[in-house]
C-alpha cells in the first residue's frame, strides 16, 4: 500500500515534469517556449489580479450585506453617482491596461513568428514526410537519384543543420508535431507544406500525428534520430545501400516466404522483385527502433504478432492478417530480423 | 419586493383572462401537446430535451475518461471511441449547448419584453420539433453502430465518400443542416420578438442585457449558420452525388471545408458564450441588489463581441500553413476580442463591489463562471499567438481551454441561470443545500478534471486519441482527470437530483422570490400561456425596480377564441411607442407535421438522391396548414385604447 502510494507519487512527478513542447532541443521549438514562458508570465500575472479583485468584490459585498437590515434581499438601490463616477474610471484605466498587454503579446508574437519564418532557409537537408493512414513514409531524395532511398516511422537528422521537412498526405490531413523541435504542421492532400528547423541537441524525440485521421490517429508516432553528423553520414550510407543478401538457409527460406506471399503487394524491399508501396518499405526494417507505425519496440515477438495478426495490436490498420504456417513464420521472422 | 407590481383588477378581466385560455388552449393528450405553440410550452420544452442529450453526450465522455485511465487500455476500442467523442462534441455544440439558450431566450425574452408570445409562434414550434427529431435521428443511428465517427468538425477528405464509406458520416452531415434550421427559426424568432414587440417604454436603451445578449446572438446565428449549412449540404452531395468539392484530386479543396466550417465554428462559440454572459448580468443584479454596471458600456461590449468574433475563425487554421501576413491578423483579432469580455468582467466586479450580495447558488455559480472563464479566456489569449499555438493546436491543452471557455464561461452560467429562474419556470423553489452542494462538486470537479489536460497537451498528447502509449508517461494525469470526472458527474447527478425533487416538493415561489428587476418576474410562476393579462408599460431602464405601484398597462388587446388567435402590441423600432395591433395563431399540428416531413426527406435522402423529390410533397402539403383561416389586417391603435407611456421619472445613469 504505502509502494503504491510512492510509486503513484513519483508518476505523478514525472508526469509534472518539464513537458516536451518547453525542453526544446532546438532553436525553433525554443524560441517559441521563449515566448510561451513570457506570455504565461503575463496571462499570470493578469489572472491573478483578476481573482483578487473578485476576492475582495465578494468580501465587500457580503460585509455590505451583513450591515443592511432585514431577512429578505435588501431592497434594490440605485448607484451613487459619485462613486460611479470613480469605479467607471478604475474600469476605463483596466481596459487600456489590457489593451496595452495585449499589444504587448501581439508584438512579441508576431517578432517571433517571423524569426521562425526566415530561419534554416540556406541550403537545407530536405527530407519529404508523407502522412499515411496510419504511419509515416520518410524520404531521402537529395543527390543522385541512385542515392535516393525511402523508410518509415523514423526520421535521422543530423544536428546542427538546416533541414527542410517537404510535407504531404497520401490519404487524408495529417499533422506533423514534434513538440521538442518545432510547433505542428499540417499534411494536406493536394498541398505541399513545409516545415524547417534544426535540432541542436543529439537525442531521440518522439512526435505524433495530432490531426484526427481515422481509426488508428492515435497509434501514429514517429521517431525523429538526432545524431552527430559523422553518425547521420553513416546512416545514411547504410540506408541507401539494397537489402542485405540471406546469409543462412532460415534466411533465404524466409525471403521466399516474403515474395511468395501477399507481402509484396504492400511492401518493398530494395534488391528484390517486392516494389510495393502500399506500406512501408522495409528494406532496413532491422535498423530501426520500432514498428506499427512506432508504437511496439522492433524485437522478435512484437513482429511475429504485427505480421500474423496487426488487427489485435492496431484495429482497423490497412494491414490484414497472415495465416502462415508455424515453420515460415520462424523463417520469415528470420529474414526481416536480417535487415539491417 | 417588487412581486406586487401587478395591475389592479379591470372591468372584464376574467372573461378576458378566459378566452384568452381558450385561444391558446392546444387541447387534451398527445395531440394537444404537439398542437402547443405558446413559447412557454415551447422554451421548456426546448431546454428539457437540449438537457437529455447533455446528459448523454456527458456520459460518453465519461466512457472517454474511464478508457484512457490505463496507457493502452482496451476497454473502448478505436470505432467505438471514434463514435464516442463525434457524438460528444457534435451533441453538446449541436445538440446541447447552442439549443439550450435558444430555449431558454424563446421562453424568456417574451416575458422579459413584456408580450405574450414569440412574433412566429408556429415557425417557433416547428424549429423545436427539427431540433428534436434531428436529435433523436442522430442518437438513434448511434445505437445502431452507424454513429458519425469522424469528428464533430468532420473534415474531408476523412469524412469523404473514399474514406469514411457506410452512412456515418451522411447522418452527421445532415444532422448538421437541420440543427442550424431550426437555430435559425429561432434566431429569427428572437429578433422579430424584440424588434417589434417590446413593452410600451422599453426604448433601445432600457432592453434587459439578457435581451441584448440574445439579440446579439441571434445575429450571429443568422450570418453564422448559413456557411456550416453550405459545408454539411457540399459534404453531404460529395458523399451522396458524388460531387467533388473538397476532392483535390478532382479540382476540389480540402481546406475550402475548413474555412467554411470555422466561419461557422468560431462565431458559434461566441454563439454559446454570449447568452451566458446575458444570464450573468441577470443573476449579477438581483443578487448584488443594484442594476448591472455600465449598462452602455455591457450592451457596446456585447455588439463588439458579436462583430470581432467573424473576424477570428482562422486561428483554427494555424497549422495548415497560410501566409503569414494573414495569420497576423487572424492573432490580432483574436487577441482584440479579449478587450469586450474584459470589460465586461470588470463591470460586473464592480456591481459586486458596490452591491449587496444575497449568497444563494446563482451567485456562487457566477463567481465560478469568473474564476473559471477568466482562465479560459487567457490561455485563448496564449493560443491567439501563432507560433504557441502552432504547439498547443489539436492537442489536450486546447481541450482544456476550450472546457474552461465552454463549461466554465457557458455552462457554469447556465446551471445557475437554471436555479435563478426555476421558481418561474415550476412555480416552486429548488433547494438551495442540494444546489450548494451540487456547485461545490461541479466546480470542483471541473478543475480536477480539466486542469491536468493543459500539461498532457504541452507534453505531447493529441485530441482524439482512444489510447497513449505506456512509456508516453500520460497515465498519471489522465487517472487525475478521471477521478476529477468522476465528482464532476456526482455533481451534475445533484444538481438534476435536486430539480426534479424541487419541481414536486419544493417551496412554492411567488410570482418573484428573489426581487429581481426584470418584467418576468412580473408575471405568475409559472407564467400562463399568454404570459400576461395586461401586459406591462415600462418607465425605466431597471423594469420592476423602477415601476410604480399600479402603474399602467396595456389593454383593449382582443383575443377570438374561435380562430385561436389573440392580439400582441406591436412598438417601434427605437423608442417602443404603441404602433400596431396584431393577431398571432393558436395552435396547430402543422408545424409538428413539416418538421417531420422535414426530418424525413433529409434522413431518406441518405439513402436515395430522390427523396428532396418526393419529399417536398408532404413538406408543400402541411405548409398549407399553417396559415390563420383569415388572416386579419393588423388594426392601427385607436387612440385611448392603450395608455400613453408617461417620461420615465428622471434618475442617475448606473
Amino acid at each position: 500500500m504505502k509502494r503504491a502510494a510512492r510509486a503513484a507519487l513519483a508518476l505523478a512527478l514525472a508526469g509534472c515534469g518539464r513537458p516536451a513542447a518547453l525542453d526544446p532541443a532546438g532553436p525553433q521549438a525554443a524560441r517559441i517556449a521563449d515566448l510561451w514562458w513570457l506570455s504565461f508570465a503575463v496571462v499570470a500575472a493578469v489572472y491573478a489580479a483578476v481573482l483578487v479583485a473578485l476576492a475582495l468584490a465578494v468580501a465587500r459585498g457580503r460585509r455590505a450585506r451583513r450591515e443592511s437590515a432585514g431577512d429578505g434581499p435588501p431592497a434594490p438601490r440605485p448607484p451613487d453617482p459619485a462613486r460611479t463616477r470613480r469605479i467607471a474610471l478604475v474600469i476605463g484605466a483596466a481596459s487600456a491596461a489590457s489593451a496595452a498587454v495585449l499589444l504587448v503579446l501581439l508584438v512579441a508574437s508576431v517578432r517571433t513568428g517571423r524569426a521562425i519564418a526566415r530561419a534554416e532557409r540556406e541550403h537545407p537537408l530536405v527530407v519529404e514526410v508523407t502522412g499515411r493512414q496510419w504511419w509515416w513514409s520518410v524520404r531521402y531524395a537529395d543527390g543522385r537519384a541512385s542515392e535516393w532511398f525511402e523508410t518509415a516511422n523514423e526520421i535521422h537528422l543530423p544536428v546542427g543543420r538546416s533541414i527542410r521537412l517537404a510535407l504531404s498526405a497520401g490519404d487524408v490531413i495529417h499533422g506533423f508535431w514534434v513538440p521538442a523541435l518545432h510547433g505542428k504542421r499540417d499534411l494536406i492532400p493536394g498541398r505541399a507544406n513545409e516545415l524547417f528547423l534544426r535540432v541542436e541537441r543529439p537525442g531521440t524525440y518522439v512526435g505524433r500525428c495530432a490531426e484526427f485521421c481515422g481509426h488508428q490517429h492515435a497509434k501514429m508516432q514517429i521517431l525523429v534520430v538526432a545524431e552527430a553528423p559523422e553518425a547521420f553520414e553513416a546512416w545514411r550510407a547504410r540506408q541507401r545501400g539494397p537489402a542485405r543478401e540471406p546469409r543462412n538457409e532460415a534466411e533465404r527460406r524466409g525471403r521466399e516466404v516474403f515474395l511468395s506471399s501477399s507481402c509484396p503487394l504492400c511492401h518493398a524491399i530494395r534488391g528484390t522483385s517486392a516494389g510495393g508501396q502500399a506500406g512501408p518499405d522495409l528494406t532496413h526494417l532491422a535498423s530501426r527502433a520500432r514498428i506499427a507505425g512506432n508504437w511496439l519496440p522492433n524485437a522478435p515477438g512484437h513482429l511475429a504478432g504485427w505480421v500474423l495478426d496487426s488487427q489485435a495490436v492496431k484495429p482497423g490498420n490497412r494491414m490484414p492478417p497472415n495465416l502462415l504456417p508455424g515453420p515460415d513464420v520462424q523463417a520469415l521472422l528470420a529474414y526481416l530480423r536480417s535487415l539491417e | 419586493m417588487s412581486g406586487d407590481a401587478r395591475a389592479p383588477a379591470l372591468p372584464g378581466e376574467e372573461e378576458e383572462r378566459a378566452r384568452l385560455e381558450r385561444a391558446l388552449d392546444p387541447g387534451p393528450g398527445l395531440r394537444g401537446w404537439l398542437r402547443s405553440v405558446s413559447h412557454r410550452d415551447v422554451g421548456r420544452r426546448y431546454v428539457a430535451t437540449a438537457f437529455v442529450f447533455f446528459a448523454l453526450a456527458g456520459a460518453a465522455a465519461a466512457a472517454m475518461r474511464a478508457q484512457l485511465l490505463f496507457a493502452d487500455n482496451d476497454w473502448i476500442g478505436p470505432d467505438l471511441y471514434n463514435q464516442l467523442f463525434t457524438m460528444h462534441g457534435t451533441t453538446m455544440m449541436f445538440l446541447f449547448a447552442v439549443p439550450v439558450m435558444e430555449g431558454l431566450a424563446v421562453y424568456l425574452v417574451p416575458l422579459m419584453l413584456g408580450t405574450r408570445n414569440v412574433a412566429f409562434p408556429r415557425l417557433n414550434a416547428f424549429g423545436y420539433y427539427t431540433f428534436a427529431l434531428a436529435g433523436i435521428v442522430l442518437w438513434t443511428a448511434f445505437a445502431l453502430d452507424v454513429g458519425p465517427d469522424t469528428g464533430w468538425f468532420s473534415y474531408p477528405p476523412l469524412a469523404g465518400p473514399e474514406f469514411s464509406p457506410g452512412k456515418r458520416v451522411d447522418f452527421w452531415a445532415q444532422l448538421v443542416t437541420l440543427t442550424e434550421v431550426a437555430a435559425l427559426v429561432a434566431a429569427v424568432e428572437i429578433v422579430a420578438t424584440t424588434f417589434r414587440q417590446r413593452a410600451p417604454g422599453m426604448s433601445l436603451d432600457r432592453i434587459p442585457l439578457f435581451v441584448w445578449a440574445m439579440l446579439v446572438t441571434s445575429f450571429m446565428v443568422v450570418f453564422a449558420m448559413p456557411a456550416v449549412m453550405l459545408a454539411s449540404t457540399y459534404l453531404a452531395l460529395d458523399r451522396l452525388v458524388g460531387t467533388h468539392f473538397f476532392n483535390p484530386v478532382e479540382g476540389g479543396e480540402a481546406l475550402l471545408y475548413q474555412h467554411l466550417f470555422w466561419f461557422f465554428g468560431h462565431p458559434e462559440v461566441y454563439i454559446i458564450f454570449v447568452p451566458a454572459l446575458g444570464i450573468v448580468s441577470s443573476i449579477v443584479s438581483a443578487f448584488a441588489r443594484r442594476p448591472v454596471f455600465g449598462y452602455p458600456a455591457m450592451v457596446l461590449s456585447l455588439i463588439a463581441t458579436g462583430f470581432v468574433s467573424f473576424g477570428l475563425w482562422v486561428h483554427h487554421m494555424f497549422a495548415t500553413g497560410l501566409p503569414e501576413l494573414g495569420e497576423s491578423f487572424f492573432t490580432a483579432a483574436s487577441l482584440l476580442i479579449a478587450l469586450p469580455t474584459g470589460v465586461q468582467i470588470f463591470c460586473w466586479i464592480a456591481t459586486l463591489w458596490t452591491g449587496r450580495l444575497v449568497f444563494a447558488t446563482p451567485l456562487l455559480y457566477v463567481i465560478g463562471f469568473v474564476a473559471t472563464f477568466v482562465l479560459g479566456g487567457l490561455t485563448g489569449v496564449l493560443q491567439a499567438s501563432v507560433p504557441i499555438d502552432t504547439q498547443v493546436h489539436d492537442t489536450f491543452f486546447v481541450v482544456a481551454h476550450l472546457h474552461y471557455t465552454l463549461v466554465g464561461g457557458a455552462v457554469f452560467p447556465l446551471l445557475g441561470g437554471i436555479h435563478f429562474w426555476f421558481p418561474k419556470l415550476t412555480g416552486r423553489m429548488a433547494s438551495e443545500r442540494l444546489g450548494k452542494l451540487g456547485f461545490a462538486l461541479v466546480f470542483a470537479g471541473f478543475h480536477l478534471t480539466f486542469f491536468p489536460m493543459h500539461q498532457l497537451g504541452l507534453a505531447g498528447m493529441p485530441r482524439r486519441v482512444y489510447t497513449y502509449a505506456p512509456d508516453s508517461g500520460f497515465e498519471p494525469l489522465n487517472q487525475l482527470a478521471g477521478a476529477g470526472a468522476a465528482v464532476l458527474a456526482l455533481g451534475v447527478l445533484v444538481f438534476a437530483g435536486n430539480l426534479l425533487w424541487s419541481a414536486r416538493r419544493g417551496r412554492v415561489a411567488g410570482p418573484d422570490p428573489w426581487g429581481a428587476e426584470t418584467l418576468e418576474w412580473s408575471a405568475p410562476s409559472p407564467p400562463p400561456r399568454y404570459g400576461f393579462l395586461h401586459p406591462p408599460v415600462v418607465f425605466g431602464r431597471d423594469g420592476l425596480w423602477e415601476r410604480e405601484a399600479g402603474s399602467a398597462v396595456v389593454t383593449g388587446l382582443r383575443s377570438e377564441p374561435e380562430s385561436g388567435t389573440y392580439e400582441v402590441l406591436l412598438t417601434n423600432l427605437v423608442d417602443a411607442r404603441p404602433e400596431l395591433r396584431a393577431d398571432l395563431p393558436g395552435p396547430s399540428i402543422f408545424p409538428f407535421l413539416t418538421a417531420v416531413s422535414l426530418v424525413g426527406t433529409l434522413v431518406a435522402s441518405v439513402f436515395t438522391p430522390w427523396a428532396p423529390v418526393f419529399g417536398g410533397v408532404p413538406i408543400f402539403l402541411s405548409l398549407l396548414g399553417w396559415p390563420v383561416r383569415t388572416p386579419p389586417a393588423p388594426v392601427v391603435l385607436r387612440e385611448g385604447e392603450v395608455p400613453d407611456v408617461r417620461p420615465a421619472p428622471a434618475r442617475a445613469a448606473p
